[in-house]
């Protein structure tokens, strides 16, 4: 179990950018976000970024429709945010059958494996029930070293195959958010 | 429920796309769609039939790939509020090339008619100002219109946002295309993309 964003090793983590260079293989243009500790190495590389275009959100919702106007303009997209934004996506996410665009969305995961928080845990135990129910198929890297076939799994069959994606990015990947020492 | 001298939303509408060249269009769920529709079918345009809150992010979207087009999103007052955080979002993209007006009747048309906030405090101008969207007006003349009309052509200098207050009347619909893979591979195709 790790500390999160505290040590060197993480601050260096080889799966945050095992993400971003699928994401750029696959020609992703516009990342809307709401921040989480778990994405924090990921949406540095996209903001570093001359193809990628980070756009901050004030609800996760946003995103959804965000990238609804990319496709209709061209550009493909990727949603982050951690499990409880999820919940504010549900309306939104019935334009990914109504359009059938290009959608995937990286999901941290919190409410799990060691959480301390527990208003995080009524939405992080249903965030995988929330997503299929709302027609979303899902897919979960759970350790450092699977990240990279699972995200090229979840790449290929939203863009290619156009199926909306969530990936799934285990608190017990990303480590467990330290409150106390 | 009408008042005097208020602008009618179907002449808005026309008046504001009647020389649109290649703006794209999206349109808010409710009367604004029925109004886009009304004012002229086109292959640029996105119809909305739910997804409140919407209209403004996928508005952003679309300015953001394609910054030489003119955008403009076309919505209610309801569908605004449902959304209000995107405009704090667009004032951080600042995208000059995304026009934003809405038709503002003070109230919730397609549901019976029941007020919104706007009737009472909310500011939409005022929101959309002190969210950084710096050319933020309200509207009461068609000749307004017709300058933002000519405004939202200049794809340099946006984004800009503009509040009619509308009369609040039902107008018989005007059904759109409903159909969102039809509409959105018909957009697609107009700018030049295949579909996959």
């Amino acid at each position: 179990m790790h500390a999160r964003a505290q040590s060197p090793q993480e601050q260096a983590a080889q799966w945050p950018e095992d993400i971003f260079a699928i994401l750029q293989r696959h020609d992703v243009r516009q990342v809307p976000y709401v921040p989480d500790a778990g994405h924090s190495q990921l949406i540095e590389r996209v903001l570093g970024s001359s193809t990628m275009r980070g756009i901050p959100l004030t609800t996760e919702e946003e995103g959804v429709a965000l990238l609804v106007g990319a496709w209709a303009g061209g550009q493909k997209g990727v949603l982050l945010m951690q499990s409880s934004g999820v919940g504010n996506c549900i309306n939104m996410l019935s334009l990914t059958q109504i359009f059938r665009f290009p959608f995937l969305m990286l999901v941290t995961m919190r409410g799990e494996w060691g959480e301390f928080n527990p208003w995080q845990v009524p939405m992080g135990t249903s965030t995988q029930g929330v997503l299929e129910l709302a027609g979303i198929r899902v897919l979960r890297a759970t350790h450092p070293g699977e990240v990279k076939d699972v995200m090229e799994a979840a790449a290929s069959q939203a863009y290619n195959a156009l199926t909306p994606t969530a990936l799934l990015l285990s608190q017990r990947l990303i480590g467990t958010k330290v409150f106390v020492k | 429920m009408s008042k005097a001298n208020l602008l009618d939303r179907r002449q808005v509408v026309s008046t504001l796309l009647a020389d649109r060249k290649d703006a794209l269009v999206v349109a808010g769920l409710g009367a604004p769609t029925y109004d886009l529709a009304a004012a002229g079918d086109n292959a640029r345009n996105l119809y909305l039939w739910g997804a409140m809150g919407g209209a403004v992010m996928m508005g952003l979207g679309l300015a953001l790939a394609q910054p030489k087009l003119p955008v403009v999103v076309v919505t209610g007052d309801g569908e605004m509020l449902m959304g209000i955080g995107s405009l704090a979002t667009v004032g951080l993209q600042k995208p000059a090339n995304l026009s934003i007006l809405v038709l503002d009747n003070e109230a919730y048309g397609e549901t019976g008619g029941q007020v919104s906030h706007t009737s009472a405090a909310a500011d939409l101008v005022g929101i959309a100002r002190a969210c950084g969207i710096v050319d933020s007006k309200a509207i009461s003349t068609l000749a307004e219109i017709e300058a933002f009309a000519a405004g939202m052509q200049d794809v340099t200098s946006g984004p800009r946002f503009a509040n009619v207050k509308i009369d609040a009347a039902n107008l018989e619909r005007v059904l759109s295309n409903r159909d969102g893979t039809f509409i959105m591979n018909r957009l697609r195709g107009a700018l030049g993309y295949a579909p996959i």
